[in-house]
């Protein structure tokens, strides 16, 4: 299972600005990520970089939420790979790290590779979200967007906002800009091609 | 007037100067002068054009010109509008200069630069015309105990409508604290008729917690003549629904021909739109008719307001900015379009004509359907009768008082204890229990939060003396930058363009600025859509960051419909007098005759209920079934039934499908037949009705619902959870509803009764969702519902049936939309993408 940009304690990160952000960050992304585990079951999860928010994240983690954590890695293999946010992890996590990781043919990394080499590649980074309109209404949602060579993730943190998939750091990543963009929605995923989204 | 004793004698140079200009003081204003002189506050009620400004300052003139100025500010005068400010320091120079009086005026706004507010600081004016917003800067200041040392009168204008907003609510504190700083100050109160001039009374002193409730002097001013009020009695169809007003244009161009200067007030931005367009569509003469709206451009805003005062005008169409205040020249005529919404606006705008006090303002009313026609006759009659809605006052806001705890703390150390008790000097504040405002400064200092992580790196700082400090002098510089509480909607900047494309983007970038528009707007649309803005027809070309290209088009039809309801709901009283007036056929005597016949008609093939009852009818059409309630409360206490309802009425197993709200009616329909449903007693209308959908029901909409967000959005915003305006750049509104969204949810999930969200559905309840006038409504019906089973559509429900297309249909969620769009689109041509995902492939099979 691939889940990316988790960000945990986006929400303490503020602190120092003296915007108190609710601090129950961590604990609903967690939430997801522990039911979703439950549900699907999966051997190993590879968490796509950006697992947290800032490299002293875990002095400020609630001891019981770093529990939580590490008792996920004691019954799933984790692999957190580095991300820009947090390219040293936190003591303590369980699982292992890695910068990139091979599975087959697929290359799995944080950053998204700008060259438009032949390689399969999933990323994340990017927290894509895909707007779409019908009958007077915007719809819009995170979103999964590929081509037959990328796949780049949505972000999976409970305070992490978005960035159009128009946006040239995405849409520039697919050739003549044509993909497919993977909308979250509440029961279901829904998929649309590039030139039907806003 | 209520009569006050007052044998005041002006001193020699005031009377003198009375004289020179030939003219009297009023009695209000010596009386004024005579209470204040006996150290009295006093409210003082008077319609517009009655000298209220002059008497307020008065009382300080004749105080300053006979002692010693120079000594600090005597006189503090607080308006709600910073241009008002400006024009009243204006006016002012002119008696001060003509009777050579060494006074020294200043204003203070957001636009006065930073060196003259030091100057300010170390040498005040003897009179400062300032803001709220200014107030409570000036407040939170360690100099304002010496800044306010000498202050001996306070004065605040257009208190009816200060009270009415969160602003009033951070009036209130300031003015707390001003009692405590300068106890010795008279308040002058100044305000528009209002229906309960007791509330003001009260809400303008400091008052004594837990003594009887102190209250300033009243005195009121001769109301003058009764305005002449008609309502257009057109010889067209009065439509049946729609808000345009088309169908009276030429009779509105002949009233505008043959008046003198006639302003037309509609509701919103875009009736205003439409109304000037049609108006020079049919305009041959080519009168200079002109438009004026908060959204254009403020160049040219100025100018219209230029052109008017000059006489070179002939009509201007105009929404509520020219509501408050500023005198506009010589309006002979005051053309209302659409409904008035509520009689005190009503007698505002009417109050524009004719500003001088002894002669009638003349107003027309053009209602734009056929309910409208009997809310313009409800108004007219309640104009001639000279009776007000009554406002309600905003009381007690957790968001606001965050703010001004943190804004005290900028000021200096302060005791807990202390500032609680200054605060419940404040009528607005005077219920605020110990345990809310712990709760506020907790949030303050630290987030309010269960858990306690964040007591490190607090904002106030415990010293031993029990008193609390601020932390750090940055988050002084992040108070000063968000003071205030009127959070505006993002708005995108619009550029009129020749579009020509290279490679499918727009070449040229740049044009002339038209104005603003709000964000959700121009999110509604997609690019190549056509709307109306200006007083044009535009297509939107491109939207980049905050900016949105626009091309003139030839088209003309709009194809965005532009009205988005008012924002002024129908007032509780003017409801009531329409519900009479459908109830008894005698108050029905004064309506057109169309409109007459239309409630005949009802009458014979449904029922007019009487006015405490609420008519529920149901009838099939077409495929579907219709449940219509005719509730009078308003399009936001309608739509928050709507939501209730087919919450409701899904579980009572009436397959709901959608509803739609006006303002004085709700349709509800589905696929069972609500006929039969009840006739077989599987659906009870008064269980349906029952004041508990208010409880959990309520709650569990309000969860996922957007007003709820954008109503929090505003409470964190206030309450300085995030900032408006960060030292480093100004973050966007787009930006900020997405992490407010994201907080809203977390935090509903794992702090249901954390403060912000207190605060927020206290708001929500009184504004986007008016719960509280559901509730009213709720209990008022118990029992008194009639039902009528029909087999077709009736007379009184086609207005709101009507709205079933125009207005965007409610209850339908957006994974439903999703998946719809996912099946079209992806049927199209075989070039979908690969079928990896489940739901979206199953609707194709």
């Amino acid at each position: 299972m691939l889940v990316a940009d988790l960000h945990f304690e986006k929400g303490s990160s503020y602190l120092q600005k003296g915007l108190y952000i609710p601090p129950y960050d961590t604990r609903s992304t967690l939430s997801m990520l522990e039911g979703v585990t439950g549900r699907l079951k999966p051997r190993r999860i590879v968490c796509l970089g950006d697992s947290f928010h800032d490299t002293a994240a875990g002095e400020r983690i609630e001891p019981t939420d770093l529990e939580r954590i590490r008792r996920l890695g004691e019954m799933v293999d984790v692999f957190w790979l580095t991300g820009n946010h947090d390219p040293r992890l936190p003591q303590g996590l369980g699982g292992r790290v890695a910068a990139e990781l091979a599975l087959g043919p697929l290359n799995l990394r944080h950053l998204p590779r700008s060259s438009l080499s032949s390689e399969l590649e999933i990323a994340g980074h990017l927290h894509p979200v895909a707007s779409i309109s019908r009958r007077g209404r915007r719809l819009t949602s995170r979103s999964f967007v590929a081509n037959d060579q990328r796949l780049i993730m949505p972000a999976f943190g409970a305070y992490t906002g978005g960035l159009d998939v128009w946006a040239p750091e995405i849409s520039s990543l697919f050739v003549e800009g044509r993909f497919t963009a993977w909308m979250i929605g509440r029961a279901a995923v829904y998929g649309f091609s590039s030139r039907h989204l806003d | 007037m209520k009569n006050h004793p007052h044998h005041l004698e002006l001193p020699q140079t005031f009377a003198r100067w009375f004289e020179e200009r030939r003219w009297q003081p009023r009695d209000h204003q010596l009386a004024v002068v005579s209470l204040v002189q006996s150290g009295k506050s006093v409210l003082l009620i008077a319609p517009t054009g009655g000298g209220k400004t002059l008497a307020g300052f008065l009382p300080s003139l004749i105080e300053l010109s006979s002692s010693q100025t120079g000594r600090g500010v005597h006189t503090l005068y607080v308006s709600p509008l910073k241009a008002l400010a400006v024009d009243i320091a204006r006016n002012l120079e002119k008696p001060v200069v003509e009777m050579n009086l060494p006074i020294k005026i200043e204003t203070r706004t957001g636009d006065t630069p930073p060196h003259k507010r030091r100057r300010q600081r170390s040498a005040p004016p003897d009179i400062l015309i300032t803001t709220p917003e200014q107030l409570a800067l000036m407040i939170a200041d360690s100099h304002a105990p010496h800044l306010f040392a000498h202050l001996r009168v306070l004065v605040l204008d257009e208190l009816h409508a200060l009270v009415a907003s969160k602003r009033g609510a951070l009036l209130s504190l300031a003015l707390a604290r001003l009692a405590r700083l300068a106890p010795a100050a008279r308040r002058i109160g100044l305000s528009a008729t209002v229906a309960k001039p007791e509330m003001l009374q009260t809400w303008m002193v400091s008052q004594n917690f837990p003594n009887e409730l102190d209250r300033a002097e009243l005195i009121t001013g001769s109301l003058g003549p009764l305005p002449e009020l008609a309502i257009l009695k057109s010889v067209e169809r009065v439509p049946w629904a729609g808000h345009s007003a088309r169908y009276s244009i030429g009779e509105v161009y002949e009233a505008i021909k043959a008046a003198r200067l006639a302003l037309i007030f509609v509701n919103t931005r875009s009736q205003a739109e439409v109304i000037f367009q049609e108006l020079w569509r049919i305009n041959d003469e080519t009168l200079p008719i002109a438009l004026h709206h908060g959204s254009l451009d403020v160049a040219q805003r100025r100018k219209v307001e230029a052109a008017m005062a000059q006489g070179r005008l002939k009509a201007v169409v105009a929404t509520s900015t020219l509501d408050l205040g500023i005198d506009w020249g010589d309006v002979d005529l005051v053309i209302n379009i659409g409904a008035p919404k509520g009689s005190s606006r009503l007698i505002q705008r009417i109050g524009r004509s004719n500003h001088r006090l002894d002669e009638p303002s003349r107003a027309l009313l053009v209602p734009s359907n056929r309910f409208e026609v009997l809310e313009c006759e409800a108004a007219r009659v309640a104009v001639k009768e000279r009776v007000q809605d009554s406002e309600r006052m905003t009381m007690k806001k957790l968001d606001v008082l965050a703010q001004h705890v943190l804004g005290t703390a900028v000021g200096g150390p302060f005791r807990p204890s202390e500032l609680y008790d200054e605060i419940r000097s404040s009528f607005v504040y005077r219920s605020l229990t110990r345990e809310e405002f712990d709760a506020t400064v907790e949030f303050v200092a630290t987030g309010g939060y269960a858990l306690k992580s964040y007591e490190r790196y607090a904002k106030l700082k415990l010293l031993p003396d029990g008193r609390l400090r601020l932390a750090h002098p940055r988050f002084a510089q992040s108070y000063r930058l968000n003071v205030g509480t009127i959070v505006e909607d993002e708005m995108l900047k619009i550029r009129l363009v020749k579009p020509r494309r290279v490679d499918g983007k727009l070449a040229n970038l740049g044009g002339r600025l038209l104005g603003e528009v709000e964000e959700w707007f121009v999110n509604s649309m997609s690019i190549g859509d056509t709307f109306i803005f200006a007083g044009e027809v535009l297509r939107l070309e491109a939207v980049e960051e905050l900016t949105a290209f626009v091309s003139r088009t030839k088209s003309s039809e709009p194809a965005i419909p532009s009205y988005y309801g008012g924002k002024f709901p129908l007032s509780t009283y003017l409801a009531r007098r329409v519900r009479e007036m459908l109830a008894e056929p005698d108050k029905q005597r004064d309506l057109p005759v169309q409109v007459r016949e239309w409630l005949s008609l009802q009458r014979f093939a449904s029922v007019l209920p009487r006015a405490d009852e609420m008519l529920v009818e149901t009838f099939p059409r077409g495929s579907k079934h219709y449940l219509v309630c005719y509730p009078f409360e308003g399009r936001l206490a309608h739509q928050t039934l709507g939501m209730l309802l087919t919450r409701r009425l899904e579980r009572a197993g009436a397959q709901p499908l959608g509803f739609v709200a006006n303002e004085y009616a709700l349709a509800v329909w589905g696929a069972r037949d609500f006929n039969l449903l009840i006739s077989s007693a599987r659906l009870r209308l008064a269980r349906l009705f029952d004041q508990d959908m208010l409880g959990d029901d309520l709650d569990a909409w309000l969860a996922g619902s957007m007003l709820m967000k954008r109503t929090f959005r505003n409470c964190a915003m206030i309450s300085g959870l995030i900032e408006r305006r960060s030292i480093a750049k100004q973050k966007t509104g787009r930006q900020m509803t997405v992490s407010s969204d994201l907080i809203f949810d977390v935090l509903r999930s794992h702090q249901p009764d954390h403060i912000l969200l207190r605060a927020a559905w206290d708001d929500a309840a009184e504004g986007l969702i008016d719960a509280r006038r559901l509730a009213e409504l709720l209990a008022r019906i118990r029992g008194k519902i009639v039902h009528r089973a029909l087999d077709r559509i009736s007379p009184l429900s086609v207005p709101v049936m009507l709205e079933i297309g125009r207005e965007p249909v409610h209850g339908e969620a957006d994974d439903k939309l999703l998946e719809e769009a996912a099946r079209l689109l992806m049927g199209e041509a075989g070039t979908g993408p690969p079928s990896l995902v489940h739901k979206a492939e199953a609707g194709r099979g």
